[in-house]
C-alpha cells in the first residue's frame, strides 16, 4: 500500500508536468495541425536559462525564492521568442505545403536548438543549488515533500489559466475558431497569423516553465533533456485526444501515473519465481525479474500504442473538423 | 551538342552512359583509398544508408505511411546476425542462411508493427513507429538480465566478418598487382547489393503492387473502393522495407563487428527519414542522392571545420560534431523551405505541388 502511494504521489507530480508541456503540444496541433517536434527543445532551454541564471545569483544571498523566480522570469520571455521566432521562419512559410514538409522543418528546427545549446553549455550537467529548505510531509505513508507541493500547485494554475484564456476570453475564441476552419475565421475579422503566433508563444511559455519545474524535480538539467521529455508529452497529448486542451492535461497525468506504477510494481509482476517456475535461481527464497523498473520509458509508450489501436481519436477524442 | 545527345537518335549512347557509370563507380573505392582508407569506410556507411533510405522509401514514399521508427528494423536485423555468428552464443553461421534469417526477422517484426496500426491515419502513425523504435531500443539495451541476449548496453563483439570459402571479406588480399583492403571489398558488395535493390525498386515501382501502393497514398478510401487491398498492401509494404531495414543491419554488424543500442538511437531514425524527404520522397533516384548527400556532406564538413576553425582562430572554438549538426539542421530547414517536395521530387508529387499552388 505504501508503495501505491508514494508512486502515486510521485506519478501525479511528474503527470502535471507532462501535461503542461503536452498543453505546448496539443494547442500547436489543435491550431495547424503540425507535430513541433522542437518543442521539448523549448523546455530543455527553459530550464538551461533558468538554472543558469539560479546559479549565478546563488552567491547574492537573495532569497531562494526570489532567485528562483528570477530564473523562471528570465526563461519564460527567452522561451516564448524562441517559439516566436521558429513560427514565423520555420513554419509559417511552410503553411500550405504539404504535411511532410514542416514536420521535417520541425526536425530540423529541434536539431539546431539542441546543438546551440550544447554550444552555448556544453555537454555539463546543471545542477539545481539546494537552497530551497525542502520539507517532507507524510501523507497516510507516502511521502511528499515542499518540491512536489509546489510543482503539482504551480501546474494546476497554469491549466486552470489556461483553461479560463482558451474557453472564457475573445483570444481563446479566436483560437478555437483558427482551429476549426481557419478559412472562415479569417474572412469573421480573426487575424489568423497572430493567433498562431500566439498560439506558438503562449505554448513556449508554458514550457519553458514545464522546464523549470522539471528541472527543479529531479535537480539537474542538461542540453539532452529536451527529447525524451518531449517524446513523453507529445505521447500525452496523443494519448488524451491530440488537439483537445482537457485531453492533454487528462492524458499528462496519467501517463505519469502509469509510468510511476508501472516502474513500482513490474519488478514484482514478473518476477517467475513466485508464479512457481523451476528456475535455478528461484532456490532459497532468490527472484528471476524479467522486466525491472529500467523498463520504466517503454510504458509511456506501451500505452500509447494500445490506447491508439483500441481508440485512435484517443481518451477525450480528437479536436472535430480534422477529418474533412 | 544537345542534338548528339539525343539518345533516341544514338540509342548507344546509353550503353556508354551507364558504362561510364559502371567504370566510376568501380574504380571509386581506388581514388578515395588515395586520400585515405578512412574514406572507403565513409562510402560503405553512406552505401549502407541508401539501403535504408530504399527501404523506408518504399514505406513513406510509395505507400505514404510516415515510419518514425525505421531504425528498429536496422536493429532487428544487425542483431538477428550479431547473435547468430559471434562468440555471443557461440554460434557461426554462414552469412548467406544469417542474411535471410534477418531480412525474415525484420519483416516480421514490421508487420507486427503494422498489423495494429492499419487504421491510424498519419500522426499517429508517426508517433506510434517512434514510440516502437523507442520501445526496440529499450529492449536491447535492458536484455541482459536476467537472462544476457544482448549483452545490453555494453553491445556484442566479436562479430563474424562475411566469408565464404576461406576468403573473407574483413582481410587484406592482393589480387592481380591491386591492394583490395577489407573495406573496398566490402564496397563492391555493398555496391551489388544496393545495386539489386535499386533494380527490385524500381520495377516495383511501376508493378501493380506500386501503382496500389501509390493509389493508398493519395487516397486510401478511393483505393479501397477501386478494389485494392489495402490492408495487405499496407502489410507488404510494412514488411518489405522492414525486410531492406533487415539486410542494411545485417551487413552493417559483419562490416562494423561490433554493435550496441547506442548505434540504434531516435537520432538515426530521423536521419533516414530526413533523406527520404530531402531527396524527394517516392523517387528512388531521389532518395539516393538524399543519402548521398547526407552522409558525405557532414563528413566532408567534419574534416574541414576543424582545421578551418584552427587556422583562423588558432584554438578549437566549437566542437566540429556540434557544427555538423547545426548544419544538419538548418539543410533541413532551408531544403524544405525553398523545395519542399525534396530536392529531386517524384514527378506524382511535383504535380500535386503545383495544383495546390494553383
Amino acid at each position: 500500500m505504501d508503495t501505491f502511494l508514494q508512486q502515486l504521489v510521485n506519478g501525479l507530480t511528474a503527470g502535471s508536468v507532462y501535461a503542461v508541456v503536452a498543453l505546448g503540444y496539443t494547442m500547436v496541433y489543435g491550431i495547424i495541425q503540425l507535430i513541433n517536434f522542437a518543442h521539448g527543445e523549448v523546455v530543455m532551454i527553459g530550464a538551461m536559462v533558468a538554472f543558469t541564471i539560479i546559479n549565478l545569483l546563488v552567491p547574492t544571498g537573495l532569497p531562494p525564492l526570489a532567485i528562483v523566480l528570477i530564473g523562471a522570469g528570465c526563461a519564460v520571455p527567452i522561451c516564448m521568442l524562441v517559439g516566436y521566432a521558429m513560427e514565423r521562419l520555420a513554419y509559417r512559410p511552410l503553411r500550405y505545403a504539404p504535411r511532410l514538409a514542416p514536420l521535417i522543418t520541425a526536425i530540423g528546427v529541434s536539431i539546431i536548438l539542441q546543438h546551440l545549446a550544447l554550444m552555448i553549455w556544453s555537454r555539463n550537467i546543471l545542477a539545481f543549488p539546494q537552497i530551497i529548505p525542502s520539507q517532507t510531509y507524510f501523507i497516510g505513508g507516502a511521502a511528499i515533500t515542499t518540491v512536489q507541493i509546489a510543482i503539482l500547485a504551480i501546474c494546476l494554475t497554469l491549466m486552470a489559466s489556461l483553461a479560463i484564456l482558451v474557453y472564457r476570453t475573445p483570444l481563446g475564441t479566436a483560437m478555437r475558431a483558427t482551429a476549426q476552419n481557419a478559412q472562415v475565421a479569417g474572412l469573421m475579422g480573426i487575424d489568423i497569423n497572430r493567433v498562431i503566433a500566439i498560439t506558438f508563444v503562449i505554448g513556449a511559455g508554458l514550457g519553458a516553465v514545464a522546464g523549470v519545474l522539471f528541472g527543479t524535480y529531479y535537480g539537474i538539467a542538461q542540453y539532452t533533456m529536451g527529447s525524451v521529455l518531449g517524446l513523453k508529452a507529445f505521447s500525452a497529448a496523443v494519448l488524451g485526444g491530440i488537439g483537445n486542451i482537457p485531453g492533454a492535461m487528462l492524458g499528462g497525468v496519467l501517463l505519469g501515473l502509469v509510468e510511476a506504477l508501472g516502474a513500482g510494481y513490474i519488478g514484482d509482476l514478473t518476477d517467475l519465481c513466485q508464479y512457481g517456475f523451476p528456475l535455478d535461481a528461484c532456490e532459497g527464497g532468490g527472484h528471476f525479474i524479467l522486466l525491472g523498473s529500467n523498463y520504466q520509458d517503454v510504458f509511456a509508450f506501451v500505452v500509447l500504442i494500445l490506447v491508439l489501436v483500441f481508440r485512435p481519436q484517443g481518451l477525450l477524442g480528437e479536436r472535430v473538423g480534422d477529418r474533412a | 551538342m544537345q542534338q548528339f545527345f539525343d539518345t533516341r537518335k544514338r540509342p548507344w549512347l546509353v550503353w556508354v552512359g551507364f558504362a561510364l557509370v559502371g567504370l566510376s563507380l568501380a574504380l571509386l573505392p581506388f581514388a578515395l583509398a588515395q586520400v585515405g582508407t578512412t574514406w572507403v569506410r565513409i562510402t560503405n556507411y553512406a552505401i549502407l544508408y541508401v539501403l535504408l533510405a530504399l527501404g523506408l522509401n518504399i514505406v513513406v514514399g510509395f505507400a505514404g505511411l510516415l515510419d518514425l521508427g525505421y531504425i528498429a528494423f536496422y536493429a532487428v536485423g544487425a542483431y538477428t546476425y550479431a547473435l547468430l555468428a559471434s562468440p555471443q552464443f557461440n554460434l557461426h553461421l554462414p552469412f548467406w542462411v544469417i542474411l535471410p534469417i534477418g531480412a525474415a526477422v525484420a519483416a516480421l517484426f514490421g508487420v507486427a508493427l503494422g498489423a495494429p496500426t492499419l487504421k491510424l491515419r498519419g500522426d499517429y502513425l508517426a508517433i506510434v513507429t517512434l514510440g516502437f523504435g523507442e520501445i526496440v531500443r529499450i529492449f536491447l539495451n535492458n536484455l541482459s538480465r536476467p537472462v544476457n541476449i544482448t549483452n545490453g548496453p555494453q553491445g556484442i563483439t566479436g562479430i563474424d566478418p562475411f566469408k565464404l570459402d576461406g576468403f573473407s571479406f574483413g582481410a587484406y588480399q592482393s589480387f592481380l598487382g591491386l591492394e583490395f583492403s577489407g573495406p573496398i571489398k566490402y564496397y563492391y558488395l555493398l555496391l551489388a547489393v544496393v545495386l539489386g535493390i535499386i533494380l527490385v525498386n524500381l520495377r516495383l515501382q511501376n508493378s501493380r503492387v506500386g501503382r496500389a501502393w501509390e493509389a493508398i497514398r493519395e487516397d486510401e478510401i478511393a483505393a479501397r473502393a477501386m478494389g485494392i487491398d489495402t490492408r495487405n498492401l499496407k502489410l507488404l509494404a510494412f514488411a518489405m522495407g522492414a525486410s531492406f531495414g533487415g539486410v542494411a543491419g545485417g551487413m552493417f554488424s559483419a562490416i562494423q563487428g561490433f554493435i550496441s543500442p547506442e548505434s540504434f538511437v531516435l537520432v538515426e531514425s530521423i536521419m533516414v527519414v530526413s533523406m527520404v524527404v530531402l531527396g524527394g520522397m517516392g523517387n528512388i533516384w531521389g532518395v539516393i542522392l538524399g543519402a548521398v548527400l547526407l552522409s558525405f556532406v557532414p563528413e566532408i564538413l567534419r574534416w574541414t571545420v576543424e582545421p578551418l576553425q584552427h587556422a583562423l582562430f588558432g584554438r578549437q572554438l566549437v566542437e566540429p560534431e556540434v557544427i555538423r549538426m547545426l548544419l544538419f539542421g538548418l539543410a533541413l530547414v532551408l531544403v524544405m523551405l525553398y523545395r519542399p517536395a525534396g530536392l529531386l521530387p517524384s514527378a506524382v508529387r511535383k504535380r500535386e505541388l503545383e495544383e495546390r499552388a494553383a
